[in-house]
């Protein structure tokens, strides 16, 4: 029997490629195109009065510079609001160039098309623009406070004003025995992957073709989008997503502004032009995530138990919102996190600021919500004085309350459901493995040299998968290897080899016989795109359907070839072969060109073929009508509606004495998945998210100043983590399988990110005493509150 | 607003800028003598993709700080975005593209990349590699801290280092066994294989 591929620790098979040097990013294509720089705004506000480019004409080796006036109508037109909400009355989206205001620094003002990027930034820098500068406006309180606008019709700043609500949670609160009521901050951070975004287009005029390659998570609708504006049949533009250097979030907007003059300039000019942005664009132009500002008031018994929630948050999103209220959805519906919770009431406003705007980054506002649903059970533990694990205890939904419906709305539109899980269970690995029981005895031992230790902990529920839908196509060559094709791009999750390993156990082929090209639009049509952790569950479960279908194929074929029934047949070792008898058997690659009515003998396996052709029926068509020729299938996996992954991270952290600098000394996660389909691959997902979220807690912020200019805007200064900063991790997996998918597995990409920031805000207040209500915080600021504080507050003995 | 005809004019080598200023550079590059006229400010690292093709040394930041753009020059790790092509004229050059033997068989840094997950996208992946090659040659036995602190000048967004810490440690092990150079191409066939 071929060994089970599902579930094994399969090594890559991406990787010798890219060790290599031989990946294909964006920007190792195209070395003959054009290239582009785009002119950005230096301002945050402000109106475009003239544009002079006559300095610029001089550049050797410029070819052509566009405004907003010199584009065609349809390009004229303001960028899509890609997810509408009842709730969004004001929403404004960016144009691809500006049309006469800009609303944050970075904004595109024009485009200039050179022979190379460094000819093209020259031209850029002789370019002077007049501007009458508007004031900005920083900040969500800011922004809802409305002294100023950032688009003068919206005259509050607000997109949108959203409540949610279960049972009744002031009438909760005002009966509860305790309330607590407090303020928490999470300041902007971002995805910043190691690759910054690119798109290259090559028009073929003969043709009249598009083929545009872009660092997208959503080919298909980037491919759509550019249809649409460049009025193109969608049959004539092709969209492929290369090899990309990490997503997590930014790449899934579309279309970029760049994603659509990039590919009409090359129309235009009728050459091969690409776009690729340098760092500092990355950090002024594509956008961020995080920023809000939350209001708790919550009421609890004596054991702890929360009667009600309610919290008001302000979401600041920038100065458009194209990606629609997903981001403060989410932080609003997954803030409940593993705890029943029976009166809640949360409302928000998204508001407008004159930033880059805000659109997922991995976490997608369930950061926010965990942070405050963990630091107001840790504010009930140490005002009854209980252990916070115990707190979390009483709160937990019970697995056999589960599937458990909410009855609040998620960012999919559909009930806020969970599906599996079991939190007492996950609690108990988690307490295990970091020792959480003996953690007195160490903090003791610390303080007895000296020493400064706290833990901390957080729990979280990630809704997984959402749809609508993912598609997979799996063909059997006749040559013996196996096609297999999704629309969605991948990003470094190894979806090649997982698919792979999913298609390699359902038709009993080597491993290595399976090929999967995902993100490549002339391969696979449609698809949803690579964010909400969905792509293993999405695209895993379509490409197992299809990989079902093409074995059943294979069986039917082979039982009329060797006249045995279905029932004794099974496949094994590139073959279908008879139960009992392995060496009554046919090649899968035989079957792929039986499964075909016209079989010219062009190989040995369709010389092979014709012996098993069973004798055609003279009044039959040779194609009958439920068939297709070819051993392959395309189907798809749509799901009612998400499911949802869970698990806790607990933390350990030494504090200076004399300097409040932050140290991790043990970092434990428990997570829970469902099935693995690569415990190498999932294992490497969460250790990511979880130096992302070390970036979260203590390094990363936009700082933008009073005028909303970012005053960070290089990896010198917005300080992501170095291996220096990323602690060891020690993981353990719970699985409970998702009832909702045929593969039984939950999505795992965000999952690493979320409670970070909420587990080390808790060992740092568990260390010090100090509350900490706003993240990240960095040594200096830990240090200010320190010293700020009533000597009598002891220290290491909280 | 305007579209000019210089492109018809435009005669220099794929993405070079007609100048007064182009200078021949010639070096060698993984073994091979190589060279290109390029302008005077042509950074090393779109010298090495742009100009010589070499699209595996990748560029994350172009101010220093990420090392994606990782190259080894005479054998010490530089980062190329950081150096002009003229100025390394005449002298050596290894890039990612230099490592593996010439059948394809990863070299053991490489090798250990895979074998402990220590890459996902790969983005950052040559520079890291590059850099554990110059790493491995002056420390040929070093302990984990040793490791993290010497990895610890390029940066990762995808992997949280784990396994590119355990990498650098299983690649000392296996070059140790063997005694090859970090930095020299792959040699199967000298006991080169783990
Ligand atoms: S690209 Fe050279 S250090 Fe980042
Ligand atoms: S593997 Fe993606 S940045 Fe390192």
């Amino acid at each position: 029997m071929t060994t089970r591929m599902v579930g094994a620790p399969v090594a890559r098979s991406e990787d010798p490629r890219l060790l290599r040097g031989e990946g294909r990013f964006l920007d190792d294509l195209g070395h003959d195109a054009y290239q582009v720089a785009i002119l950005r705004s230096p301002h945050a506000h402000a109106r475009i009065l003239d544009i002079d480019v006559t300095d610029a004409l001089e550049v050797d080796g410029l070819i052509a510079i566009h405004t907003f006036e010199d584009l065609p109508p349809r390009l004229q037109q303001p960028m899509p609001l890609l997810i509408p909400h009842p709730a969004l009355t004001a929403g404004r989206t960016q144009y691809v160039l500006a049309d006469g205001e800009v609303n944050h620094v970075g904004e595109a003002i024009l485009m200039v098309v050179a022979t190379d990027r460094y000819a093209a930034e020259d031209a850029v820098e002789r370019i002077t623009v007049d501007y009458e500068v508007l004031p900005a406006v920083v900040g969500p309180e800011n922004a809802l406070a409305a002294a100023q606008f950032v688009h003068e019709e919206i005259p509050d700043n607000v997109a949108a004003h959203l409540q949610q609500t279960i049972g009744d949670a002031p009438r909760a609160i005002a009966a509860a025995p305790h309330t607590l009521e407090f303020r928490l901050d999470i300041e902007r951070s971002a995805s910043t992957p190691m690759e910054t975004r690119g798109t290259y287009a090559r028009w073929d005029a003969d043709d009249r073709r598009l083929r545009l390659y872009t660092s997208t998570q959503a080919p298909t609708s980037v491919r759509a989008a550019v249809a649409s504006f460049l009025e193109l049949p969608l049959a004539q533009v092709e969209c492929i997503a290369p090899d990309i250097g990490g997503g997590f979030g930014v790449k899934i907007m579309h279309p970029w502004p760049e994603e659509i003059l990039v590919p009409w300039v090359a129309r235009e000019l009728g050459h091969d032009i690409k776009f690729v942005e340098d760092r500092r664009e990355h950090f002024i132009s594509s956008n961020h995530e995080r920023a809000q500002v939350q209001w708790i008031t919550v009421g609890f018994d004596d054991a702890g138990r929360v009667l009600g929630l309610d919290v008001r948050f302000i979401h600041d999103h920038g100065a458009y919102i194209p990606y629609g209220l997903i981001v403060p959805i989410i932080t609003s519906t997954q803030l409940i996190g593993p705890y029943k919770l029976e009166n809640y009431r949360v409302t928000f406003d998204s508001v407008y600021t004159n930033t880059v705007p805000v659109t997922p980054y991995r976490g997608a506002g369930r950061p926010q919500g965990c942070f405050a649903m963990e630091r107001t059970i840790d504010r009930i533990a140490r005002h009854l004085g209980l252990d916070r694990t115990q707190v979390r205890g009483v709160n937990f939904l019970q697995p056999e309350e589960l599937p458990y419906d909410f009855g609040l709305t998620f960012q999919d539109g559909r009930p806020y459901c969970y599906d599996s899980g079991d939190f007492p269970a996950s609690l108990a690995m988690l307490k295990t493995l970091i020792d959480w029981d003996g953690f007195e005895q160490r903090r003791a031992a610390a303080a007895a040299q000296g020493r400064i230790i706290g833990i901390g902990m957080a729990a979280y529920v990630e809704g997984t998968g959402v749809g609508p839908y993912e598609g997979g196509h799996v063909l059997v060559e006749p040559g013996g290897k196996v096609q297999v094709a999704t629309g969605l791009s991948t990003q470094g999750q190894g979806h090649q080899t997982a698919f792979a390993q999913i298609v390699a156990d359902q038709l009993g082929v080597a491993f290595e016989d399976v090929e999967v090209v995902t993100g490549d639009t002339r391969r696979f049509q449609y698809a949803v795109g690579t964010f909400a952790s969905r792509a293993a569950v999405m695209s895993g479960n379509a490409i197992h359907l299809a990989a079902v279908k093409v074995r059943e194929k294979a069986l039917k074929l082979a039982s009329d070839a060797l006249e045995v029934d279905v029932e004794d047949l099974e496949l094994a070792e590139g073959r279908v072969r008879v139960v009992g008898s392995p060496d009554t058997s046919i090649d899968l690659k035989v079957l792929a060109t039986l499964s075909n009515p016209l079989r010219y003998a062009f190989d040995d396996s369709a010389r092979i073929a014709t012996q098993f052709a069973t004798p055609a029926d003279p009044d039959a068509p040779p194609v009958g009508d439920d068939e297709a020729p070819g051993l392959e299938a395309t189907d798809y996996y749509s799901p009612v509606r998400s499911t949802f992954a869970n698990g806790m991270h607990a933390v350990e952290v030494e504090i200076d004495p004399e300097t409040s600098d932050i140290r991790i000394l043990d970092y434990a996660v428990v997570h829970d998945c469902g099935n693995l389909l690569n415990p190498t691959i999932v294992k490497g997902q969460v250790l990511g998210g979880v130096a992302q979220g070390v970036g979260g807690a203590l390094y990363e912020r936009m700082a933008y100043d009073d005028h909303g200019q970012l005053q960070n805007a290089s990896f010198m200064d917005f300080l992501i983590p170095y291996a220096t900063e990323v602690p060891a991790v020690r993981i353990d997996h719970l699985e409970t399988p998702s009832p909702l998918n045929p593969l039984g597995i939950k999505g795992a990409g965000e999952a690493g990110v979320i409670p970070t920031s909420a587990a080390i805000a808790a060992a740092i207040e568990d260390a010090t005493g100090i509350v900490i209500d706003a993240m990240p915080i960095s040594p200096s600021q830990l240090h200010e509150r320190r010293l700020a504080r009533p000597v009598t507050a002891g220290e290491g003995t909280p | 607003m305007s579209t000019t005809d210089h492109a018809a004019t435009a005669t220099t080598s794929p993405g070079g800028t007609p100048s007064g200023t182009d200078v021949e550079v010639v070096v060698t590059v993984n073994g091979v003598p190589r060279s290109a006229t390029v302008p005077a400010r042509r950074l090393l690292s779109d010298f090495l993709r742009h100009d010589l093709r070499l699209t595996g040394t990748h560029v994350g930041c172009e101010h220093g700080v990420c090392g994606a753009c990782t190259v080894l020059l005479d054998g010490a790790p530089v980062r190329s975005c950081l150096a002009f092509a003229v100025s390394i004229h005449g002298r050596e050059i290894t890039t990612i593209e230099g490592l593996a033997a010439d059948d394809g068989t990863l070299h053991p840094v490489q090798q250990a990349f895979q074998d402990e997950h220590g890459l996902q996208c790969g983005y950052c992946t040559p520079g890291f590699v590059m850099s554990a090659c110059g790493f491995l040659a002056d420390e040929p036995a070093p302990d984990d801290q040793t490791i993290r602190e010497g990895m610890s000048g390029n940066l990762c967004r995808c992997t949280g280092y784990a396994g590119i810490l355990a990498a650098v440690k299983q690649a000392a092990g296996a070059l140790r066994t063997t005694g090859a150079d970090p930095r020299a191409k792959h040699d199967p066939a000298a006991g080169g294989q783990r």
